[in-house]
């Protein structure tokens, strides 16, 4: 257990604590300052005027649901596999268990590499595909597909540790006061599960806001169709007007912080019963 | 309603849990299923309720065979030694889960709840969730809601095993009571004595499988039926000796055995418990131990001696009540005579 | 999952410590053996479709042309070489930065107690909150060419956007609490007590923090440092940013993979991208297998050693 513990006792306070300061405002702090006050270098009603264009709309817009799409799917899939890993024993589960982590551990680069050329129409799975109609290359539905990739570890981690944890009595205890397997589920595991889905939804989520890399390689990229916010970012970059990048770049951190701001909400809430 | 466990065995690969175990526990009694870990009580017990299927042999409540029967189906209460209590939901509906499963009206769960909640004076608490109750009140809740259902048996599984001493000994008299008034069979698994012998009516004695002796308190302690029985109830002093002539033979003191008179075998233990020994300090008639005293300790209306036999070899534990060792007035280091009162003799696999 | 070590608000660091295998077959009172098929063959699927088919193909089109094309694609090509060469070196040098850092944090944030502390953790998760691109922005709106800063720079023949040391910058940002959020519950687990001692026997700052702390963070720290070092060399977006794609000078690994990919050189693309994966395998071989170390760390339990020589 951590105490604190007297400064004057352990040496290093002000030594880590001038090192961590610096360190921080020059990485992190300074610079993010410094792209809000880009941003608001635009004046109150030019910055909306900048963050609010019908092709930056259209960008969040996308954003938004592709990630929203593509949590809400990791959830259920993420549900089913910690499920199956955490109360099945089969063979090569332990295999299964460490190639969830792909996502996270594989570069974004390759992600969305491999996603584009799976899914063209002579790619492994596009021959079978767009025949009948599925397009996942260059399309919003390649955006969603690779954001299920990026996104799929995080409900699976977050659900196995509560599951593993649940006591196997609670399950006697309610089959044995008349509950069906069924019922049990319902009323007694899923209540238990709820809490860790959802932060793994919101954690899928916010990956899904910033994701860039996996999407540039799928997306055609088009405005309004498919351009995601951070490639608007990188297009305004690339036309040197800075101060517009650092406005839409203030919306997605202001997006972004809500989130964690969400996320560590829902993990307390989680925890009021334990 | 009866429980009557006919010939149930058990094996969970090559450990034999349980082997040919019969019991009747009669309708209304409060039967303890006493033993160390490992004897197959628990086990016998997850039987009962279904959550372990028997190898062989049958399980019946009353006249009805339910051997086979899932848990779900069996109508039964069970208390869990960890609460096993449903932490998102409220104490309320904790226990109305049983009635809500079933599909009670709102208004009969209402009314049934309150009254269970009553009983084990825990209404003012429905609403709060089991994280905010302390241990012993958490255990009142799973039994609240093991016996909403009016369930034909009651089996709990060392239900006070995770409490601290204190709440232990008050919920164990609780208990006693509640059965008082509401006579439910009921079965219920300990490893502790003491437990055992203040709630039920009877005992059963189990180890590695079998059950060594099924009675009341009184006459497993005063008549164990084997050496095992009379070893797990309390402190028991063990003499080696033999059986000659039908007297137990213990260096020169010499025990009636009950039995007939010309019993002749070799070696036989003679178990003597601390408070059927006396302590004199002149040697008394009959033979007797010279031992000299190692230790003296008040304990409650005892005074526990600890004695060593004057040729080193052997510890000796007696219990004094406190008017006699005051009389005796000995102390550590002294030399005096200690000889018994009564003694259970046992050979190798029989009692005599 | 580090629950409440971190003390407040944290998100679960990106590659967290998976639990530790349920015992085999706990007993459940009932599951229905279709219920449990379906399971089991849906969580094959759903791995299989989303992970291995991708990992396949990754080798697959690789070699598509033969062994000797994808070598002449990784080594005969000399902006290819380079990218090689500078993910190698730019890595390891954010790594070692926040490794620095890191140990700094721990140390801050899990001996001592100040008004403030609580913001510094908050402060540390950043990076996961924000998108890379807008991680590479900002430092091109400090130190891009058209500020101050910039012109400064390059009067003095100094330039850090559109270079490499750009991309350190970049890559240190995102990949800085990697590091930080592994030691910290370690750090916590551990208490001082044992500093606290050798602190009494007359050790000094730093013999203590060599001898005591180190050894016993060991295994976090290893932890931390491939997962920092994977995410470095695999990031894109903040680098896509800073570095002005200038090929042959800086372009990373996964940039030349964008820009092989943009000039239809598929096998040449997927040729580096395989070297990507191959160290992403071999990150997560390395963790599966230290995991049960650092969680002995995390919950303090005593290392097999130790509990021999008191044994």
């Amino acid at each position: 257990m951590s105490v604190g513990v007297s400064r004057r006792v352990l040496p290093g306070f002000s030594l880590t604590l001038g090192y961590v300061v610096f360190y921080l405002s020059a990485l992190v702090l300074i610079p993010l300052i410094a792209c809000v006050l880009k941003a608001a270098s635009l004046g109150w009603d030019d910055f909306w005027s900048v963050v609010w264009t019908p092709r930056a709309r259209a960008a969040y817009a996308l954003t938004f649901g592709v990630s929203f799409v593509a949590a809400i799917v990791n959830s259920v899939l993420g549900l089913i596999v910690a499920w199956t890993l955490v109360r099945y024993d089969f063979p090569f589960r332990r295999l299964v268990d460490a190639l969830v982590d792909v996502p996270l551990a594989l570069p974004t680069a390759v992600a969305g590499l491999v996603y584009a050329s799976l899914y063209v129409p002579n790619g492994w799975l596009g021959q079978f595909l767009v025949p009948i109609g599925i397009e996942g290359a260059y399309s919003r539905l390649g955006i969603v597909l690779v954001l299920i990739f990026t996104g799929f570890p995080f409900v699976v981690r977050t659900v196995q540790p509560v599951l593993a944890e649940l006591d196997v009595e609670t399950e006697e205890a309610a089959a044995i006061l008349g509950a069906t397997p069924g019922q049990t589920f319902r009323r007694v595991l899923l209540p238990a599960l709820v809490p860790p889905v959802l932060t793994g939804f919101a954690l899928a989520f916010a990956r899904g806001l910033g994701e860039y890399g996996s999407v540039i390689f799928i997306s055609s990229n088009i405005q309004f169709e498919t351009e995601i916010a951070p490639v608007l970012i990188v297009s305004q970059l690339e036309a040197f007007a800075y101060r517009e990048a650092a406005a839409i770049a203030v919306m997605l951190l202001a997006m972004s912080f809500t989130l964690l701001v969400v996320i560590n909400l829902l993990e307390r809430w989680s925890q009021r019963h334990a | 309603m009866s429980i009557v466990i006919q010939n149930v065995s058990k094996r969970f690969g090559s450990f034999t849990a349980l082997q040919d175990v019969s019991i009747k526990v009669p309708e209304g009694e409060l039967v303890a299923l006493l033993g160390p870990s490992g004897s197959g009580k628990t086990t016998l017990l997850r039987i009962v309720a279904g959550l372990e299927a028997a190898d062989c042999g049958t399980v019946q409540f009353g006249t009805d065979d339910i051997t086979n029967q899932n848990p779900r189906d069996r109508n039964i209460g069970f208390v869990f030694q960890h609460y096993a209590l449903f932490r998102h939901m409220t104490v309320f509906e904790n226990v109305a889960f049983g009635l809500r499963v079933r599909k009670w009206a709102n208004a009969d769960v209402q009314a049934r709840v309150m009254e269970l909640l009553s009983l084990v004076k825990l209404d003012i608490l429905a609403q709060r969730y089991p994280s905010q109750l302390s241990g012993g009140q958490r255990q009142r809740v799973a039994l609240a809601r093991a016996l909403a259902s009016s369930p034909r048996v009651l089996l709990l599984d060392e239900p006070f095993g995770a409490l601290d001493a204190k709440v232990r000994a008050e919920l164990r008299q609780w208990l006693r009571r509640l059965h008082d008034e509401y006579p439910v069979t009921t079965l219920f698994v300990t490893h502790d004595q003491e437990e055992a012998f203040e709630v039920s009516d009877r005992v059963a004695v189990m180890n590695a499988g079998k059950v060594e002796q099924f009675d009341t308190p009184d006459a497993v302690f005063e008549s164990p039926a084997s050496a095992f029985v009379l070893d797990f109830l309390g402190n028991v002093n063990v003499f080696h000796g033999r059986v000659q002539d039908g007297k137990a033979h213990v260096g020169e003191i010499v025990f009636d055995c009950p039995g007939p008179e010309n019993q002749t075998f070799g070696a036989a233990k003679v178990y003597v418990r601390p408070h059927d020994l006396d302590i004199s300090v002149e040697p008394s008639e009959g033979a007797s131990l010279q031992v000299r005293v190692t230790h003296l300790r008040p304990a409650g209306s005892v005074t526990r001696v600890v004695a060593v036999s004057i040729d080193g070899q052997k510890e000796i534990r007696v219990d004094l009540p406190i008017g006699r060792s005051r009389e005796l007035a000995i102390r550590k280091g002294d030399v005096v005579f200690v000889h018994p009162r009564r003694a259970h003799v046992f050979a190798p696999d029989y009692a005599i | 999952m580090h629950k409440a070590s971190l003390a407040e608000p944290h998100l679960p660091s990106t590659l967290p410590i998976s639990p530790p295998p349920p015992p085999a077959a706990r007993r459940r009172p009932e599951g229905s053996p279709v219920v449990r098929a379906i399971l089991i063959s849906a969580t094959f699927g759903i791995v299989g479709l989303l992970i291995l088919v991708p990992l396949a193909s990754v080798f697959t089109q690789a070699f598509a042309k033969g062994l000797g094309t994808y070598w002449q694609n990784l080594v005969g090509n000399a902006e290819t070489r380079h990218a090689i060469f500078l993910t190698m070196m730019v890595a390891p040098i954010a790594v070692a930065l926040n490794v620095v850092f890191g140990l700094a944090a721990a140390w801050l944030i899990a001996r001592f107690r100040f008004p403030g502390r609580t913001l510094l953790i908050t402060l540390i998760d950043l990076p996961f909150a924000v998108s890379p691109v807008v991680a590479g922005l900002v430092f091109v709106l400090i130190f891009g060419l058209q500020t101050p800063l910039g012109e400064w720079l390059l009067a003095h023949n100094y330039q850090v956007i559109f270079a490499p040391p750009g991309l350190v910058l970049a890559t240190t940002f995102v990949t800085f609490p990697f590091v930080a959020r592994e030691l910290i519950p370690v750090m916590e687990a551990m208490g001082p007590d044992e500093e606290l001692a050798a602190r009494s026997l007359g050790a000094s700052g730093w013999q203590l923090y060599c001898r005591v702390t180190l050894p016993s963070v060991k295994w976090g720290l290893l932890y931390g440092v491939i997962l920092c070092n994977a995410r470095a060399m695999g990031e894109f977006g903040a680098v896509y940013v800073v570095s002005g794609r200038i090929g042959g000078l800086t372009d990373t690994m996964p940039l030349r993979v964008e820009k092989l990919f943009q000039e239809y050189n598929q096998p040449a693309a997927f040729a580096v991208a395989s070297l990507l994966t191959l160290l992403a395998l071999v990150t997560l071989v390395v963790k599966v297998s230290i995991e049960p170390r650092v969680r002995q760390e995390q919950e303090r339990d005593l290392p097999p050693e130790i509990s021999q020589e008191k044994a």
